[in-house]
């Protein structure tokens, strides 16, 4: 856990510029930077010197930089709006290369030694920008222009007008190149989270934390305290930063209490599901070695505590957003937490009470402040008369119509209750026009906030239980009201989760007023007023919306952009709606507000996927045999997780068909040996288990004797072929099932469902064994004879005992328990073994031995796919979730006098139309022709068209039994036209041959070498 | 006004001042020949061609919210027509010529914008499938290419080809895709049919559906009876919950579909992409954020968000098909709520109800079908017939078995 | 989201698998008609409110759960084991 202290404060003083540091705004003392640990950066190219605590809008505003970025759309200069994660204006690209962060807001970016920024979106400079030519045009790019042109010619918006809009737009540059640092994830669980670490926040936790509950709190910010570092408070007679201290002191002490600082608390979902990120190695040049940049927290909370604080408003006026117009809560945030005074002469525009504690603080610390314009008639005469009294000029009842200044502000135009106007110089314009809850969190879950007239700001709406909000977040303006929300909702949720809180007294804090009249838009203003400032969303765009029509304020947002930038609208939002309801003569609830989405902060995509990326995207499984494949140097291939030998080359095998060839050759004409460990493998036991697969199988099981093994399909209840495997009988109710490898999870999840919920009355239970089992098929004429090596003396191989589709338990290496299957995927003398896992290597290893003698080989997926083709069996690319028994030639099999899955559904009219395409075999017309698997079968001499089309090939093999390509696929009426000829169309790969329709069944159609 | 450069230029001399509503905010009538529920981009485009191309203007199309509150202004604006069924190529074939005539035809420029979908395959099975789909494609006139590896490797050379846990072998590209201004197609068509005097009620919520011997007569609302001879459905994710106003059940289950949207970054990626061994697709806007998407949360859902499950699958197949987003920031994810069908196709039908029309069952993929479902639903509306582009969507089809079956997934809406 | 699987506790939902409303009964037996069938496999209510579900626990105890759930507010009311459900079901039509 991080340790904080906060001892270092004072109150800030404004000294002779500091020349020794280059950072000429700086005051003398105070401040909670580390004055002791300078900091160098660059931000474009030049050097700069900040503290240890500075973030880079700090030190940027300390080294006087006002000029930060350029706007979205007019290339206008913007400077540092706030001093918090809702900046819209002072975007950077932070770092470079693969490290490079566009959009970083330097307002949350934490300085570290050797920092690097750069402007972005603008060219060739930030001075000089050739973009900002767009300004001049601004009257053409009102909101939505780009609906009404860029319509002729039709051609060139591809080619001329989006290629232009797309570069202009967009704002920093992405890195390309893959990210190299790390993302972590943390799951935690607590009883109570609290959200923002605050007074209200803080006061929840001590409360909640003190009841024994186990307590996490979070805190975007490095470091915690929220508006008491930034504000001269009181509690209890002490500065509120040594309050602060106190309770982070006091919850550290606790061992039920998780304190996150550097954690944003981003989504809320369902059941008490919260994620957060946290940012582990941001502040540094580089995450420390086996760190990773960002932890991604999954909190599950019983009760949770929205303590997340409010957002400063700016005013609506022209040239508000020209660099060194800031929000009044940000100067002091400047000013008390980082040492910095924004500006040589400030201004203080205000609407309320809360201004004025901007005008004390510059004056408490030396500073100058030009004038105070206050928009309200009355102001009270204490806090006028303490301005006056500094020097400064104090107008109310008028407002800010303007700013001048080239790339910063210069001088502001004031226009009074007289309606005379002035321009009264200054560098620094604080605006503060009230503060808005942070209602995003709650509203995650589709919780509207609601309109509270008192405080003019929405607050949050009814919240779902287990959820409250407190403090500025719960719109209570007031520390002490902070104090008292958090106190007692800490105590409340504590209690909800069994522990015994008592919401802790009060201690008393500094007199404080929010009287706060709100101001819209200044009335009288001239020039761009702008109300979403990175998306260059003016007060007219609004009034252009709202004249063509487009009133609802999700159509206001979607057609201005209003809201849609990384910022989400959090400092523009409700001005776009208060002007909306000024235009519609409505109260700003009618109006409404659009719907906050998470994250409530933008979050790298990287933490999002944590360590799921590379080779560990998904897990990877391996057959019992890869240890002994990856010696022989097999070629894998990836088939849903697991990870396959596809063929294993040989010295002097020139191509992977070459080697698949000697495979297969040497399977019929010798024996190989083939790892089928991937095949799903269900274990099914119990006095019903024979009532349960005849359910679920579609071809009957009444007559399997114990001992044997009969092929199975199954279909889902719609009539289509589920899947296809094996049944095997090792006892009177025991069965062991096989399913293919990509459906193996399906069918036993399907298995469960017929038996839990379709006929919970059965008696039988099942039990996936795929991983239990090693599974080798071991084929070919001499199969037997390297079986023989390996299973125990006692057991009978012979054809007699043990004929085609024979089972047995047998043991193998002297006592290891395995079963053995006489069935043939290849069509040659086969058996499946099955041992163990833990035996699977030794397994493998011995049968190889075995073998050695006969001549033995091993074949991968490649080679068991073109023996499969060669006799014709139907898999994967047949059996698609499109198909009917019928169609892939199952038929025949299918039960007449049983009930089960997909019985009635397959007789519908489409599925027995005899017009359905069949699986037949193609062969090429020309015997040296390739055949590929895809391309479309088409009479001669037909013209490609959907209508022509009466198929597709679905597998293809070159077959080294038959010394050219074979295919299978489907075609109309297939088995009715052996020895026709079709085109096999394949345009996407020039493919266009003739091919000839025969039985699917190449190899041994008598089956002579499978009962040997 | 008719929109155009010169338009614009007067109106910026003229400080924007004579720009009208663009649609009509229309009140209720008390009746229509026809009325549309559902103000999204399907039903507008279905008023705008019921006027255009059947001379049928006595309509109302009726929005329980405003324009273009549902998926039309929540998908991933993703517009192609790489279907591989019968039943689907000639229907997206149609909307896909209709998007590129279509600023021109209702004077709007939606930003139909053809930089190409690129759908990646990882084995050879997957690539033999999407053969499969582009030569069926290609049969019908459609384009289609298959790319290999390097072909891949010229549009989108930034992606991981060989580290990934599924290296990418190649891809299935259609030039002619790409992506839409998806609020824009709402709102042009709202004003192109509100032009042809069709009147777009905004705030009023269908309550009911009155019957009188077996057929319609009309319908319920928030702002009172609406009599019409015909009342014509098109509420994706809604469509249960009218349907059983007039005591229907379909075949429809209601899923989240969640999308995603980066911070705006200068020109990334210049073409669709989709991942072919994961949840991933992704495109970028012409504002310069990646809006990307996945798969659906799976569940029946009313609820326009999703969870994280779900997000953290659709990251984790981002950052496995290109590493470079790592530092990449979601900006925002949200959800729509999604028809899913029993067999992930659409229906575009008459009822057993005489009177009431259905257009539903748009899965994730209603989007690129806005211009073809309107074009065919107004054109069931008009003639009672159903469009022979559309002929495949019918109600009956899952009694009859003529499914439209795209991943052989059967009746099983979450897993389409 | 969490459901809280009746064997193995609350668990992310990420564990479980969806099926749909468990609402349609499967017309058993070699007597079912077509009509039926074609109702239990392809029409849904699809409420937006109360709806009772099927769930798979598949990575966990792989029990099929029947859970009730708000599809509005995605709220769970209940969750208990398909198969006692099921037992139940058919002990009432025997009753």
């Amino acid at each position: 856990m991080t340790t904080i202290t906060l001892r270092d404060t004072a109150l800030p003083r404004v000294a002779a510029p500091a020349t020794f540091t280059g950072q000429d705004f700086r005051t003398a003392t105070g401040g909670m930077i580390d004055r002791r640990r300078p900091l160098d950066f660059t931000f474009d190219g030049r050097r700069y010197s900040g503290f240890q605590g500075d973030t880079l809008a700090s030190a940027l505003l300390a080294n006087g930089v006002r000029l930060v970025g350029r706007s979205f759309k007019y290339h206008r200069p913007r400077g540092i709006l706030t001093a918090g994660s809702e900046e819209p204006n002072a975007l950077v690209e932070l770092r470079s290369g693969a490290r490079r962060e566009p959009n970083t807001r330097a307002t949350v970016a934490e300085l570290y030694e050797g920092l690097e920024a750069s402007s972005q979106n603008r060219w060739p400079s930030l001075k000089y920008d050739a973009l900002s030519v767009n300004a001049l045009a601004a009257p053409v790019f009102a909101a939505g222009f780009y609906y009404k042109t860029f319509m002729w010619p039709a051609a060139l918006w591809e080619k001329l007008y989006e290629p232009m809009i797309r570069r202009a737009a967009g704002l920093g540059r992405a890195a390309h190149a893959p990210d190299p640092d790390t993302y972590d994830k943390a799951f935690a669980f607590c009883d109570v989270l609290v959200i923002g670490a605050g007074p209200a926040g803080l006061a929840a936790a001590l409360a909640a934390g003190r009841s024994g509950a186990r307590v996490i709190l979070v805190d975007e910010d490095h470091r915690m305290g929220g508006r008491l570092l930034a504000d001269r408070r009181e509690i209890a007679g002490r500065s509120g930063a040594d309050w602060v201290a106190d309770a982070l002191a006091e919850l550290e002490s606790m061992p039920e209490v998780r304190i996150l600082p550097r954690t944003t608390l981003f989504g809320v979902y369902d059941h008490g599901a919260y994620g957060a990120v946290e940012r582990v190695g941001d502040h540094l040049a580089v995450p420390p070695a086996h760190a990773p940049r960002q932890r991604m927290w999954r909190i599950t909370a019983r009760q949770a505590i929205l303590g997340a604080g409010a957002i400063e408003r700016p005013h609506v006026f022209g040239g508000n957003d020209r660099p060194g117009v800031m929000l009044a809560g940000a100067v002091r945030t400047y000013l008390n937490r980082y040492g910095v005074l924004p500006g040589r002469n400030v201004a203080v525009f205000t609407s309320g009470d809360d201004g004025w504690r901007t005008v004390a603080d510059v004056v408490a610390a030396g500073g100058q402040v030009a004038a105070v314009i206050d928009s309200r008639a009355s102001v009270p005469a204490d806090l006028r008369r303490a301005a006056e009294a500094a020097g400064a000029q104090v107008i109310c009842d008028g407002y800010v119509t303007g700013t001048k200044g080239h790339l910063g502000l210069e001088a502001i135009e004031v226009v009074d209750t007289y309606g005379s106007r002035q321009t009264i110089a200054c560098d620094c314009l604080a605006m503060a026009n009230g503060w808005n809850p942070i209602v995003h969190l709650d509203s995650h879950l589709s919780r509207r906030p609601v309109w509270d007239e008192a405080i003019h700001a929405f607050v949050p709406g009814a919240l779902p239980s287990g959820m409250v909000a407190v403090g500025a977040a719960g719109g209570a303006f007031t520390l002490a009201s902070c104090l008292e929300t958090g106190g007692r909702a800490g105590a409340e949720a504590a209690s909800a989760c069994g522990f015994a809180g008592a919401a802790p007294e009060i201690p008393k804090t500094d007199p404080e007023s929010i009287a706060h009249t709100p101001l819209w838009r200044v009335p009288v203003s001239k020039g761009k007023a702008f109300v979403d400032f990175q998306n260059d969303v003016a007060a007219s765009d609004v009034e252009l919306a709202h004249r063509e029509g487009f009133r609802a304020v999700e159509l206001l947002k979607r057609y201005t952009t209003l809201g849609m930038a990384t910022d989400q609208g959090k400092t523009s939002n409700l001005a776009g709606l208060g002007i909306m309801a000024e235009l519609t003569g409505q109260p700003v609830a009618s109006v409404g507000t659009t719907m906050f989405r998470p994250p409530f902060t933008p979050v790298a995509i990287g933490a999002f996927a944590g360590h799921h990326r590379g080779k560990d995207f998904r897990a990877t499984r391996h057959v019992p045999s890869h240890a002994w494949c990856e010696e022989q140097g097999a070629v894998f291939v990836e088939t849903g997780l697991w990870l396959r030998p596809a063929y294993f080359p040989q010295a002097g095998e020139n191509d992977w068909l070459e080697t698949v060839n000697r495979e297969v050759n040497t399977v019929r004409a010798h024996v190989g040996v083939c790892d089928v460990t991937t095949l799903g493998k269900i274990d099914i036991q119990g006095q019903d288990a024979l009532a349960l697969i005849e359910r679920v199988c579609a071809n009957p099981f009444g007559t399997l004797p114990v001992g044997k093994a009969r092929y199975a399909v199954l279909l889902r209840e719609d009539g289509f072929v589920l899947d296809d495997g094996t049944i095997a009988r090792l006892g009177e109710s025991h069965f062991v099932m096989t399913a293919s490898t990509a459906n193996a999870g399906k069918v036993m999840q399907h298995l469960e469902f017929c038996h839990q919920w379709l006929w919970p009355e059965l008696d039988v239970q099942m039990v996936s064994v795929s991983e239990q089992w090693a599974q080798y098929a071991v084929a070919g004429p001499r199969a037997r004879d390297t079986l023989l090596g390996i299973v125990d003396p006692g057991f009978d191989l012979s054809n007699e005992a043990f004929p085609f589709l024979a089972c047995a338990d047998v043991t193998v290496g002297g006592g290891i328990p395995a079963r053995l299957f006489r069935i043939s995927f290849s069509g040659e003398l086969a058996y499946e073994l099955a041992v163990p896992a833990a035996y699977g290597d030794a397994a493998w290893r011995a049968v190889m031995a075995a073998g050695s003698a006969h001549g033995i080989t091993a074949y991968g997926s490649e080679a068991l796919s073109v023996m499969r083709i060669e006799k014709g069996h139907a898999a994967g690319a047949e059996i698609n979730g499109q198909t009917t028994a019928r169609d892939i030639g199952l038929g025949g099999m299918l039960a007449k006098k049983k009930d089960y899955i997909g019985r009635l559904m397959k007789e519908r009219p489409a599925l027995v139309d005899p017009e359905r395409p069949i699986l037949v075999g193609f062969r090429p017309v020309d015997r040296s022709q390739r055949l590929r698997a895809g391309a479309r079968f088409l009479a001669i001499g037909a013209a490609p068209s959907l209508a022509a089309d009466e198929g597709t090939m679905t597998s293809v093999a070159y077959s080294p039994s038959l010394g050219h390509w074979i295919g299978l696929g489907l075609i109309r009426r297939g088995p009715e036209r052996h020895g026709t000829r079709v085109r096999a169309y394949d345009p996407v790969r020039d493919g266009d041959i003739e091919v000839e329709i025969c039985s699917p069944v190449f190899v041994d159609p008598k089956e002579e070498k499978l009962r040997v | 006004m008719r929109y155009s450069l010169l338009s614009v230029l007067g109106q910026a001399l003229r400080g924007q001042r004579d720009w009208k509503p663009q649609w009509r905010d229309a009140a209720p009538k008390a009746e229509y020949d026809a009325v549309i529920v559902g103000g999204g981009g399907h039903g507008l485009a279905t008023a705008y061609y019921l006027a255009k191309e059947h001379g049928i203007t006595n309509v109302a199309v009726l929005e329980k919210s405003h324009v273009g509150s549902g998926n039309v202004g929540r998908n991933t604006t993703i517009v192609r027509s790489n279907y591989g069924l019968a039943g689907n190529i000639p229907f997206y074939e149609r909307s896909m010529k209709l998007w590129e005539g279509l600023e021109q035809d209702i004077n709007y420029n939606a930003m139909v914008s053809q930089r190409g979908v690129l759908n990646l395959y990882h084995s050879d099975a997957q690539r033999d499938a999407y053969a499969r789909r582009g030569n069926a494609m290609r049969m019908a006139g459609i384009d289609a290419e298959l790319l290999d590896r390097e072909g891949v490797r010229g549009i989108v050379p930034f992606i991981d080809f060989d580290n990934a846990r599924f290296p990418v072998k190649g891809g299935l590209l259609q030039r002619r895709g790409g992506t839409v201004r998806h609020d824009a197609v709402a709102w042009g068509y709202a004003r192109a049919a509100s032009d042809r005097g069709v009147d777009i009620v905004q705030n009023c919520a269908v309550t009911g559906i009155r019957r009188e011997n077996g057929r319609v007569v009309g319908v319920e609302t928030s702002r009172g009876f609406i009599r019409a001879r015909k009342v014509a459905l098109s509420v994706a994710g809604s469509t249960s919950l009218l349907a059983s106003m007039a005591d229907l059940r379909l075949p429809i289950e209601s899923h989240v579909l969640q999308a995603f949207v980066s911070e705006g970054v200068k020109p990334f990626i210049d073409t669709v992409m989709t991942f072919g061994a994961g949840h991933f697709y992704v495109s970028q806007s012409d504002k310069g954020g990646l809006v990307f998407g996945g798969d659906i949360d799976g569940y029946n859902s009313y609820a326009q968000r999703g969870n994280l499950a779900t997000i953290e699958d659709v990251m984790e197949g981002g950052m496995a098909l290109w590493p470079g987003l790592g530092r990449l920031r979601l900006l925002r994810h949200w959800g729509g709520i999604m028809d899913m069908s029993m067999d992930g196709s659409p229906i575009i039908d008459r009822t057993p109800i005489d009177g009431l029309y259905l257009n539903a069952g748009w899965c994730y993929g209603g989007f690129k079908a806005t211009p073809a479902a309107g074009f065919c639903f107004a054109h069931l509306i008009a003639r009672d017939t159903s469009h022979e582009d559309a002929a495949a969507y019918r109600l009956g089809r899952f009694a009859t078995g003529h499914l439209i079956d795209e991943k052989g997934m059967g009746a099983q809406p979450n897993l389409h | 989201m969490r459901i809280r699987c009746p064997h193995c506790g609350p668990r992310d939902n990420g564990e479980f698998s969806y099926l749909g409303d468990a609402a349609p009964i499967r017309p058993d037996g070699m007597e079912a008609q077509p009509v039926a069938m074609h109702d239990y496999v392809y029409l849904r209510d699809n409420p937006a409110g109360p709806h009772r579900e099927l769930w798979y626990h598949g990575a966990g105890c792989r029990s099929w759960l029947v859970v009730d759930r708000d599809t509005r507010t995605h709220e769970i009311t209940g969750v208990s084991s398909a198969r006692d459900v099921a037992l139940s079901r058919r002990t009432g039509e025997v009753a």
